[in-house]
């Protein structure tokens, strides 16, 4: 531990960013999240023409929510930082980094508002003193925590800038000036003329990319935030049943948030919503809560897995509207989908490009089995087990026929053949209609009017009471999804921590030892990879039922819409490969964002895409970190040596 | 008079045979017509200057490499070219560039050895059935004396690329052990220790001899090849020039040209070449 915090001490320093005397940058901090949070009962605007009505007195609405959450958020963890007794819990790593997060969420936030509700109502006299208080409120936190002991690198390391950038930055203006106005027009010939007027947005986002990369450099080398792993002091032995009541109290927190977010009404509202999450997700961790959390959950495996699904499961009950339980059906698909995927990406360290035909593969089989009239075996209405079966075991055929050529190579053969199988799957889908091809798929149509599942006598189709509570068409697949997902974690959870499982691990580090240790390494890659189609199959087979309709184009490499192999594979990546929540959470995120975001438009995917470079830039290892990297901070004490690195490594083998 | 020990080595059981290994890489000859032999109980040395072919050959005993012609005989059966079906047959190495799981725990590093020797596949991964829980708790257990075999035992849960170089060096030997190898083939195993890492790296592989493990070792330093070792083979330019005890060895007059540096020019070495 010594050894540990020399290192920090050499690369890193516990200062200030900005000078504030004595305790008032405590003060400010807290007394502008207090602020800040006390806005939000009141009116911020005077007409309720801004989406969520934000003129009342006396209690939040919209908007305001993320914002109250937000400043008692800095509030309390300033204090917590402070030492203030009974809320050390809340950051036990002692580190003030987090308020400085808070605040910087409830500033992006209350700003967000403010700024939205002017530019959309036009003019600052819209704004009533509650805007001006979180305005002000959220700011004087931020200047608050700037003055606290921050946490920050000595030195910053930074790719140079060079100044002609500006220059490319204010060509792109001027062309977007003079395409817009057309008189830049006459410079190109008339036939490429709607590649500029239709793609004016680029020259919108090149500017905005530049200048932005040059505002974070410059705020970096201002801020210098860094993080020093500080070890944990022990935590307070609490009887198990309290331990096991603050992580029920942990997963209810969290339906309720995941909850908010589904059902946010209008975009702003889920802007608002994102910021903050982003942002008090980062607080948390700095904090050292999340490490303590996940301790805890560690330590309590059984009763946390159990407090996950009552969650999901409480989830549609909790819903008045079916189109917000079908999201979370659909989440639940495409997190189990990945959650297969993990499996050969995660484990075995295979990259799979079209994983999503196997979904695909699942679906169509279990469709033309499920007595749908579009369907070519029009009179065969299996049994829905029968169904699922059928379509996990045509992904698993698919599976090994794909594998079986191509796992005996190394190198990057494979992410080349899956990414021309999930091609090929599309088009061969499109194409089996009995015209350019034999009547299998009904063509680009589909196989729609698929009849709901019918299990022991209870129609997944028609609403049913439990209780007080009435539970929807898609609240009952979304259970029935649930299950399946249950399954999925079971088997992933088994298997990565078995022979076969460590024998995909070896694989994925280091191919040529693994094999001297007497793994033959085609049959494992082939084992993970008929597994992972065979877990997609399934969830695919269920996706058919829930959705009513297979269609082609529900298949693809990318597109804006989940599931695709794209989609799929950043859920892993961004989630934590290897681990069984990291592609969970990071399926919910990665559906929730597009499915929400609709309103961007065309610009939602670049929107995406620089989310993923932000998120890639500040964890590398995904939302979740393995147990395994887990154990790389906690064993900071000892110095990563690792053998001689010289090419002579390339000799021993291979 | 009978119980001398030089009319008893030859009783022992041939445990690995090899006969005439070639392996040509395009033009360059990197093992040229090598034969071995190792028997039960044994610890070999093999030496030479550096590009001398010896991790090469030892590619060639475990699959890692076809050769381009000869045959490796393990306790008489021939040996398939396969990585795997060598370690299952009982020949366990190490490599010269550590090449550990890194990013498994220490104790995986050694289960992972274990491979071989265990049968649980996918079925019984998934249900867990009391057979599975037995086999795989047996290989915990098994995996544990090997760390402790090795004064690994502190070290279970650590990730293998956060030990020291030493024991990372002790982990890849315990991992090969895990798989109940009849002869272990050493890549260097003291290349970067020190003095005393060395010297317990010397006791470790008695240890291993003592547990009838016969052993092939590859290292550059003379003095703990020769407190090892019954025999030594020197390899200089892929061919086997010499081969003895530690008399001949030091007293042969190749091995010290070799190991000087002499152009080759006009010794027996450089004729054979060029055959
Ligand atoms: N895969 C390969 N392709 C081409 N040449 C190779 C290959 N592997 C080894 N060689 C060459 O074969 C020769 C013998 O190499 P090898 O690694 O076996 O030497 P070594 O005796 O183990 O040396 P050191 O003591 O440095 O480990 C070298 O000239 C090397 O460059
Ligand atoms: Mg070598």
């Amino acid at each position: 531990m010594t050894t540990s915090s020399q290192k920090f001490a050499a690369s890193h320093e516990t200062t200030p960013v900005l000078r504030l005397p004595g305790t008032a940058a405590l003060a400010a901090a807290v007394a502008g999240g207090v602020l800040a949070a006390a806005s939000a009962a009141m009116s911020w605007t005077w007409t309720d023409q801004f989406p969520g009505d934000l003129t009342y007195y006396g209690s939040p609405a919209g908007l305001q929510w993320p914002a109250l959450v937000g400043g008692l958020l800095t509030a309390l963890l300033a204090l917590a930082a402070h030492g203030l007794k009974g809320l050390r819990w809340l950051s036990p790593s002692g580190s003030h980094n987090g308020v400085l997060f808070a605040a910087l969420g409830t500033l992006a936030v209350c700003w967000y508002s403010v700024i939205a509700i002017t530019v959309q109502l036009d003019g600052l006299v819209n704004l009533d003193p509650g805007g001006w208080v979180a305005a002000v409120g959220s700011l004087l936190a931020v200047v608050g925590a700037l003055g606290l002991p921050l946490d920050r690198r000595r030195t910053v390391k930074q790719t140079p800038f060079a100044p002609w950038w500006y220059l490319v930055a204010g060509v792109a203006v001027v062309l977007r000036v003079g395409f817009g106005q057309g008189w830049a027009l006459n410079a190109v010939p008339p036939g490429v003329r709607p590649l500029f007027t239709e793609n004016l947005w680029f020259f919108v986002a090149v500017p905005v990319v530049i200048l932005g990369f040059r505002l974070w450099q410059l705020l970096d080398a201002w801020l210098r935030i860094g993080r020093i792993e500080r070890p944990l002091p022990a935590a307070r032995a609490l009887p198990s049943w309290a331990e096991i009541l603050v992580i029920t109290a942990v997963f209810a927190l969290g339906l309720g948030v995941v909850e908010f977010g589904i059902s946010t009404e209008y975009g702003e509202l889920f802007i608002g919503f994102l910021l903050l999450a982003v942002f008090a997700t980062a607080a948390l961790l700095a904090g050292g809560t999340v490490a303590r959390l996940s301790e805890l959950t560690t330590r309590h495996r059984a009763v946390t897995t159990g407090a996950a699904f009552a969650a999901a499961g409480a989830f549609p009950f909790t819903q008045s509207s079916e189109t917000y339980v079908l999201i979370g059906a659909n989440i639940l698909i495409f997190a189990t989908v990945a959650l297969g995927l993990n499996v050969v990406v995660g484990l075995a360290g295979l990259l799979d490009l079209g994983y999503v035909a196997f979904l695909g593969v699942g679906a169509y089989a279990a469709a033309l089995v499920s007595g749908s009239p579009y369907s070519v075996f029009r009179g065969l209405h299996l049994p829905f087990p029968l169904a699922v079966l059928i379509g996990a075991l045509a992904a698993l055929v698919f599976g090994v026929v794909i594998g079986a050529p191509t796992l005996r190579l190394r190198g990057d053969y494979l992410a080349i053949v899956t990414l021309g199988f999930g091609e090929i799957f599309r088009i061969a889908m499109n194409n089996l209609d009995g015209r350019s091809g034999p009547s299998l798929t009904n063509g680009p149509n589909g196989v729609a009017a698929i009849p709901d599942v019918n299990l022991f006598g209870f129609d997944f189709g028609r609403p049913h009471d439990f209780g007080f509570v009435q539970l929807g068409k898609f609240g009952n697949y979304l259970l029935l999804m649930l299950v399946v997902t249950a399954i999925v974690v079971v088997v992933f959870g088994r298997v990565a921590n078995s022979r076969i499982g460590r024998a995909w691990v070896a694989i994925r580090e280091d191919e040529t030892a693994a094999e001297a240790m007497g793994i033959n390494g085609f049959r494992v890659k082939l084992i993970a990879f008929a597994l992972g189609a065979t877990l997609a199959g399934l969830a695919g087979a269920v996706q058919a039922h829930v959705a009513g309709a297979v269609s082609p184009d529900q298949y693809q490499f990318a597109g804006p819409v989940p599931p695709n192999s794209a989609f799929l594979l950043a859920a892993v990546i961004l989630g934590g490969m290897g681990t069984i929540s990291g592609p969970l959470v990071g399926a919910a995120l990665l559906f929730l964002i597009p499915a929400k975001l609709q309103f961007l438009q065309s610009y939602q995917l670049l929107a995406f895409g620089v989310a993923l470079i932000l998120l890639m830039r500040f964890r590398p290892e995904g939302l979740i970190a393995n147990r395994r990297r887990k154990l790389e901070f906690h064993e900071a004490e000892l110095p990563a040596q690792g053998g001689p690195t010289d090419d002579a490594l390339s000799k021993a083998g291979a | 008079m009978t119980t001398d020990t030089a009319p008893a080595a030859p009783l022992a059981e041939t445990v690995l045979e090899a006969t005439d290994v070639v392996m040509r890489f395009g033009g360059l000859t990197a093992v040229n017509q090598v034969n071995l032999t190792v028997r039960q109980g044994e610890i070999v040395g093999l030496i030479g200057p550096n590009g001398a072919g010896k991790t090469t050959f030892f590619n060639c005993l475990t699959g890692l490499y076809v050769p381009t012609s000869g045959v490796v005989r393990y306790k008489g059966q021939v040996l398939p070219p396969k990585p795997h079906l060598v370690t299952q047959a009982g020949i366990a190495r190490t490599f010269q560039n550590i090449r550990l799981f890194s990013n498994m725990t220490v104790l995986e590093n050694v289960l992972v050895g274990r491979h071989t020797r265990t049968e649980e596949g996918l079925f019984s991964a998934i249900l867990r059935g009391p057979g599975y829980r037995r086999a795989e708790a047996e290989s915990r257990a098994r995996a544990m004396e090997l760390l402790e075999f090795c004064g690994l035992s502190g070290k279970a849960d650590h990730l293998a690329r956060n030990l020291p170089y030493g024991e990372q060096r002790k982990l890849e030997i315990a991992r090969a052990l895990a798989s109940e190898p009849g002869l272990l083939l050493l890549d260097e195993p003291t290349a970067g220790m020190n003095p005393q890492e060395t010297r317990s790296a010397e006791e470790l592989v008695f240890a291993i001899r003592d547990l009838g493990i016969a052993v092939l070792v590859i290292e550059h330093d003379m003095k703990f090849i020769f407190n090892l070792c019954d025999r030594t083979a020197v390899l200089v330019q892929g061919q086997k020039i010499v081969e003895g005890d530690r008399e001949t060895v030091q007293n042969d007059e190749r091995v010290v040209t070799a190991y000087l540096g002499e152009p080759l020019e006009g010794t027996t070495t450089a004729t054979e070449a060029d055959q």
